[in-house]
């Protein structure tokens, strides 16, 4: 008998496409274009369908990885959809912005050879291919109502998931949000080049047909406590929202016009649209030379809006070295071949002003890298006697939020740590207070998209579990 | 959407707009605020309240065609809708009796002092309430003002109407006159500063309500900062109202100038466009 010849493991990764980097540094169409079908299809080939699985357990909503990809492999992109949606409700989000690498690509058996398969990139085909053919899609079942009311607060990804799994159960579920837009960090944060607001949109309404009412301009804490929806009839309250409160440095000149925090430059720039004025009514100071400080994703959207807003130059100013920065390297990369220039080691001192209250320079220090920290990162130290100016026009800071405690403040029972988030059970989503669950970075602290996603799915299990037994 | 039930112009560059909006006029008090967008490509305004009516559902805002979107608004009817509307925001005025209350109200500040007059005085204090304008055509509900003071002082920049001056001279009149407990100034930053400069040498706690630049009005944007005391203060949610004493006004003052060019720019485009249409 003739033994069957092994398949030859291909390691070439199929590589995404993306807009030349000096036309897009000036144009706010998205920089990666997606894979075309033939790419999809020879990415999807490679993947082995290895019985052991571990891309599922990489997931945090656990996508039956394999099962999508050797969908898109046949040819059968209905049921690829129906794979990938049964566990994600926002896959066209997560397809761009995920950090896959340290998630499904990380533990993907190929990445023990340097060629992990790009689930990534395929999820985000299979997500604008549904986006793209609404009518082939087969319509969600639901089952039969419950009777159960739910209100989430918050719309981002945390909100948006545990309100999308909720419906799939029967369950009638209402979304507040306070801003005139549902998708939280999605619209107001994360830059159009990056992820569209169509696709933000696209994955709200499809939530939004899985019978969930969305309420807009509803600031919650304001409007009506928790306690208040408790009483108006909810059987139970999710709370996702999210880490909105900006950290200042806390250095002089800090006040000056000019200086912004990431979260207002990005809002303005996104969910306001700043960067149409003034065919938008919101304006934002067009910078010519903008140093924006931090290290993580949130630094690199706000350097790279800047950069499409009209700067000469953009600096990332951050106090340790590139190999301690937070941000996705694919996002560092595109930053830097956009023409970011990376100021590694540096740590503002003071922001200057000119006699009218306006930003001219920023003052700094040199740092060098001592022992690790608790986070397990070389400490940076000031180098003595070190300081220089940058002069700069505009300056954004970008080192991470908080959560608000408006709905902390207002909410009896409910158990907050010193940062300020909400203490939950991380399995479950379950606070101290009766009939109250939260998840995302207003528990976890500013953290990604997915992890949100995955509290938010956690927690409308454990919801369904307590409204069935109830 | 929220319907415009009625408008009215209280001079000819001051707007008075009823809209309908049930859950905010059900939980609205004295000293808050709201963010409106007047359409899909409007910026976020925020808008102390003027008053409103929990029985009827609806809240009263005031605003004076200064820019853009001010006048996008004054040029919106009696049934015409605003796209979004948020609130109440802010924490509400601080309403006990204290005893004898001075309420200063300057230009369109007069219409968010009048619901602050008006809970002062329920609370069981004597309000005495100083109103000033430019001049006569920018000086409005001197008579809802009235009904909800002790006693009213009314003046105008140039004289063309009651006494001529600034609120300051009345105010510091009363504080030689009288023991007062408690300051409240709402109006043009320039007042306000002045107010309190006026007060602190008799010690007076002043409260001034500060009008910040806001983009969501939640404590998400940070820009609406402020320094009171030396601290950096979020005026959507740590105020709107601080002690006029501890504000560091050159920094509002300096805030409240950051978009100039760019609001410039906006009106002449909306007058363009307002000719176009004729």
């Amino acid at each position: 008998m003739e033994e069957k010849p092994k398949a030859k493991i291909n390691l070439n990764r199929v590589a995404m496409p993306h807009q030349d980097p000096k036309a897009r540094a000036r144009n706010y169409s998205e920089v990666a274009l997606g894979y075309t079908d033939a790419m999809a299809l020879e990415e999807a080939s490679r993947c082995i369908q290895c019985p052991k699985r571990p891309c599922v357990g990489g997931c945090p909503v656990n996508v039956d990885i394999p099962e999508f990809i050797k969908a898109v492999r046949d040819n059968d992109m209905v049921e690829a959809v129906r794979v990938l949606k049964s566990k994600n409700a926002l896959p066209a989000v997560c397809g761009r912005v995920c950090p896959q690498e340290t998630q499904c690509e990380q533990v993907c058996t190929l990445a023990k050879k340097q060629a992990p398969i790009a689930i990534g990139r395929l999820e985000r085909y299979v997500a604008d291919w549904d986006l793209g053919h609404q009518d082939q899609r087969s319509p969600t079942v639901l089952p039969p109502p419950t009777g159960k009311k739910v209100a989430v607060i918050g719309s981002g990804p945390a909100g948006l998931t545990c309100a999308a799994d909720l419906a799939k159960f029967g369950h009638k579920v209402t979304v507040y949000e306070a801003l005139h837009t549902a998708g939280g960090v999605l619209m107001y944060g994360i830059p159009e080049f990056r992820l569209p607001k169509k696709i933000v949109q696209a994955e709200v309404d499809y939530v939004k047909s899985l019978g969930v009412d969305v309420q807009l301009d509803s600031v919650m804490g304001k409007l009506a406590t928790v306690d208040e929806l408790l009483e108006s009839g909810y059987d139970a309250i999710f709370l996702g929202t999210g880490a909105g409160l900006p950290m200042f440095l806390d250095i002089p000149g800090e006040n000056l016009n000019g200086v912004y925090s990431a979260n207002e430059y990005l809002t303005r720039t996104n969910l306001m649209k700043a960067y149409l004025f003034p065919e938008y009514d919101t304006p934002i100071k067009i910078g010519k030379r903008v140093a924006v400080i931090g290290g993580g994703n949130v630094a690199m959207d706000s350097a790279r809006c800047a950069l499409r807003l009209g700067a000469d130059v953009v600096y990332i100013v951050y106090r340790r070295s590139r190999t301690e920065m937070p941000a996705r390297h694919e996002e560092v990369e595109n930053a830097e071949e956009e023409g970011i220039v990376f100021k590694m080691l540096t740590n503002p001192k003071q922001i200057l002003g000119d006699d009218k209250g306006w930003v001219k320079a920023m003052e700094c220090y040199e740092m060098e890298l001592g022992e690790p920290d608790a986070s397990g990162r070389r400490r940076p130290i000031v180098k003595q006697g070190s300081e220089f100016t940058m002069d700069v026009d505009v300056v954004v800071i970008a080192l991470g939020t908080t959560p608000n405690p408006l709905i902390a403040s207002t909410t009896k029972g409910l158990e907050t740590t010193r940062r300020g988030t909400v203490v939950a059970d991380e399995q479950t989503g379950k606070t101290v207070k009766d009939r109250v669950w939260a998840g995302g970075d207003v528990v976890t602290g500013a953290a990604t998209v997915i992890s949100a996603m995955g509290a938010g799915k956690r927690a409308a299990a454990s919801i369904d579990a307590f409204l069935k037994g109830a | 959407m929220y319907k415009i039930l009625s408008k009215e112009k209280l001079t000819p560059v001051i707007d008075c707009l009823k809209v309908e909006a049930p859950a905010i006029a059900k939980k609205a008090r004295a000293g808050q605020f709201v963010i409106i967008r007047i359409d899909e490509v409007g910026e976020r305004v925020p808008l102390t309240l003027a008053d409103w009516d929990a029985a009827a559902g609806t809240i009263t805002l005031v605003a004076m065609e200064i820019g853009a979107s001010t006048c996008k608004l004054g040029g919106l009817k009696t049934g015409d809708s605003i796209l979004n509307l948020v609130g109440p925001l802010g924490l509400p005025s601080e309403i006990e009796k204290f005893g004898t209350v001075v309420c200063v109200g300057g230009g369109v500040g007069i219409a968010p002092v009048h619901p602050i007059a008006r809970s002062l005085r329920q609370a069981g204090n004597k309000v005495i309430s100083i109103i000033g304008a430019r001049n006569r055509d920018l000086l409005f509900w001197e008579d809802k003002m009235r009904l909800v003071s002790d006693e009213l002082i009314v003046t105008t920049d140039d004289g063309s109407y009651a006494r001529k001056g600034l609120v300051t001279e009345p105010l510091k009149e009363i504080l030689e006159r009288e023991k007062v407990a408690r300051v409240v100034a709402i109006g043009p930053a320039i007042m306000m500063k002045f107010c309190s400069l006026t007060t602190k040498p008799f010690n007076v706690p002043t409260v001034v309500s500060l009008n910040s630049i806001m983009v969501d009005g939640t404590g998400m944007c940070g820009c609406c900062r402020l320094s009171v005391g030396g601290q950096t203060k979020f005026s959507c949610v740590d105020g709107p109202e601080f002690d006029g004493h501890q504000v560091d006004w050159d920094i509002v003052f300096d805030r409240q100038k950051v978009y100039l060019k760019e609001e410039k720019e906006a009106l002449d485009r909306w007058k363009e466009c307002q000719c176009q249409k004729s």
